[in-house]
């Protein structure tokens, strides 16, 4: 996996609540056995009508963002389905940071695995991001965001951030302990 | 220290720390067609082995047809994930009940029928329904393809440690067949919300939960993931070690087992949880969802709220079900019991088991879909198929003009040719109702087993404690 840097840009506005993964990514895309080049699925259902036209209303067919890395979306984002697809769609599609109240546990613990990072903070301070319209500073390092001379700080568990900063392959992490894996399994057969 | 029931599973399969978070040891692996090609590709990519093939099993269902095995699937991009599943479960070594297997069927179908799911053990699979297995005292969790590829490589997985959850339900139901798990279950999942378990592993408590049979008990636990939970579960007692004794893949020494599990497996008297909510099974009375999320639920007897009301100050859940009304074209104050479906759908990991279609069988009484609504009737299992033919169950769909299928996820969500086209409504025994998901453009409605037989038969929903 690739570091996690910092990333500035202006973030999409998607202020729903429980956008669930069906909607991130539609099932009739979940058929593919690769991980790549979900991007273009990415909400497919509400970017494109029946003809595949984009449909003009939703925000992520606005060009003002058609170079955000950074999306603000709603309370519990990324409910329901543990289709990685969808981790793999944001990322895809360019988005590095997802910012909200509140995420869906699968999917949270999914973004980490892509080097997506998800960032839950206040409502009221989403809500003062929703109304700028600079560009946005995430730092992962620091862990703050900065935006229009003000910073915000968010928390995040260490051994995640670790893991997005360094890149790791968290396979090769775990087979390290090789050694304990083997003794748990000679004590705990089942 | 008093320990919840949770706690005990989670401290018994700690492998270790790092880095601050638990390398948790998983007994039994599940694998389907959908969520593990990527991660057979990684470990191919990274020259690594399957560490437990002797505790991974494989089946697939998500993309099946439903309609005669013997044909060829139509569908080649399904036909080359079902073919890519075989050859990855050839290439690594892993038992795969396969379209022609008497095993097959929905993966969390399978797993309790089989006796892969044990109660104390770590369950994983591809897919978040796998908190179904929680019915059985065990931790199941549902995982994304990177962790799928991380406990075949590993058979572990890393984790935070979930905060608990007490569920209680006290009382009886006052309708043992009109009043179903189903209805306990979105009851619940309409007061605490859909983020309600988020972080949380729920144990389902009470009289009314100890009072359920198996098939009624994983009807709970999968819905766990629709209340946001990590997992779901039940204490074990003598209804769950009677239910596994004796199915194929059970531990020789079982009864030594069980008589452990009997002591070990339960909450202490004392324990803390982290969190609590109780509701008495008295009040819940059969259930419908109008919205697009299950919270978005109410009683059969109620109207579709408006969404101010609904949301009670909450301006994003106002907004959320008021695009929820417009995609559902549903108005504000329409009694529930007046809303006409188009299809029904009685299947899925939630409500396929055979008590569910004996229960919708049992309502039928001779009577017959209404000619405006098709209905397709899709078991959970090829041994539920099996178990209900035996019965005579499939005659009794039949002259009701149900369709009887053969088994797999099928219209629950749709990746196989089982689909809602676009505005049609449905009243389905599945567990999510969100835009699209049983077809693009689609409206589902989730109820129990016999409401949906119920409305096939009128036309519309009804409160099915008049029918019963």
């Amino acid at each position: 996996m690739e570091k996690f840097h910092k990333v500035s840009s202006t973030a999409i506005p998607l202020d729903r609540a429980n956008v669930d993964t069906d909607q991130i990514v539609p099932k009739q895309f979940l058929k593919l056995v690769q991980r790549t080049g979900f991007g273009k699925f990415l909400f497919h259902d509400w970017r494109f009508d029946q003809d595949g036209q984009q449909k003009p209303d939703f925000v992520l067919n606005d060009p003002k963002y058609s170079n955000s890395h950074i999306l603000l979306a709603g309370e519990n984002f990324g409910s329901g389905s543990s289709r990685e697809h969808a981790a793999w769609a944001l990322k895809d599609y360019g988005l590095d940071v997802i910012i909200a109240p509140s995420f869906a546990d699968i999917f949270y613990n999914n973004c980490f695995k892509n080097g997506i990072l998800p960032i839950s903070l206040q409502r009221n301070v989403i809500d003062e991001l929703l109304q700028t319209k600079s560009a946005i500073e995430v730092d992962l390092e620091s862990q703050t965001i900065r935006c229009d001379s003000k910073t915000i700080s968010f928390a995040i568990d260490d051994g995640r951030k670790k893991t997005l900063l360094e890149g790791l392959d968290d396979i090769a992490v775990t087979l390290q302990y090789e050694d304990k894996i083997t003794s748990y399994e000679k004590s705990h057969a089942l | 220290m008093p320990q919840t029931l949770f706690e005990k599973v989670w401290n018994s399969h700690k492998v270790t720390e790092i880095d601050g978070r638990t390398l948790i040891y998983i007994d039994r692996h599940l694998v389907h067609e959908v969520t593990s090609p990527q991660a057979f590709d990684g470990l191919r990519l990274n020259k690594r082995k399957v560490r437990r093939p002797d505790l991974t099993f494989a089946t697939m269902d998500h993309n099946v047809p439903t309609n005669n095995r013997s044909l060829p699937i139509i569908d080649q991009i399904s036909a080359i994930q079902i073919k890519t599943l075989e050859a990855n479960c050839k290439e690594f070594g892993i038992e795969l009940f396969d379209l022609h297997s008497p095993y097959q069927g929905i993966v969390h179908v399978i797993g309790p029928e089989l006796g892969i799911t044990l109660p104390g053990t770590t369950i994983v699979c591809g897919d978040s329904h796998t908190s179904t297995h929680g019915a059985f005292g065990s931790f199941a969790l549902g995982i994304g393809t990177s962790d799928v590829e991380h406990v075949l490589a590993t058979q572990c997985l890393v984790m935070d440690k979930p905060k608990t959850f007490e569920i209680r339900v006290d009382g009886k139901r006052k309708h043992r067949h009109a009043i179903t798990a189903k209805d306990i279950i979105l009851s619940i999942i309409k007061k605490i919300g859909t983020a309600g378990g988020t972080g949380t592993v729920i144990e389902y408590r009470g009289e009314a939960i100890s009072d359920l049979s198996m098939d009624e008990r994983m009807t709970i636990c999968n819905m766990s993931i629709e209340a946001g939970a990590r997992a779901g579960l039940i204490a074990p007692d003598d209804k769950t070690f009677d239910y596994l004794k004796g199915r194929k893949y059970i531990p020789k020494n079982y009864d030594d087992l069980v008589d452990s599990w009997k002591t070990e497996l339960v909450t202490d008297n004392g324990a803390k949880f982290d969190k609590t909510f109780a509701i008495n099974a008295g009040d819940i009375i059969p259930q419908v969802s109008w919205g697009t999320n299950p919270a978005m639920t109410s009683d059969v007897t109620d109207a579709v709220p408006y969404p101010d009301e609904y949301a009670k100050g909450n301006k994003s859940q106002e907004d959320a079900a008021k695009k929820a009304l417009e995609y559902m074209d549903l108005k504000p104050g329409t009694k529930i019991t007046d809303i006409k479906i188009d299809r029904v759908f009685i299947g899925s990991c939630t409500n396929a088991r055979l008590q569910d279609l004996i229960e919708a069988a049992d309502l039928i009484h001779g009577r017959k879909a209404s000619p405006n609504v098709r209905v397709m009737v899709v078991p959970g299992s090829q041994q539920v198929k099996k178990q209900a033919e035996e019965m005579g169950l499939d005659k009794i769909f039949q002259d009701a003009n149900f369709e009887w299928r053969e088994s797999g996820c099928s219209m629950c969500l749709g990746m196989n040719p089982d689909i809602l086209s676009r505005g049609e409504r449905c009243a389905s025994t599945s567990n999510r109702n969100f835009e699209g998901r049983q077809g693009s453009g689609g409206r589902t409605h989730l109820v129990s087993p016999v409401m949906a037989a119920a409305a096939a038969i009128a036309g519309h929903f009804v409160d099915v404690r008049e029918w019963l």
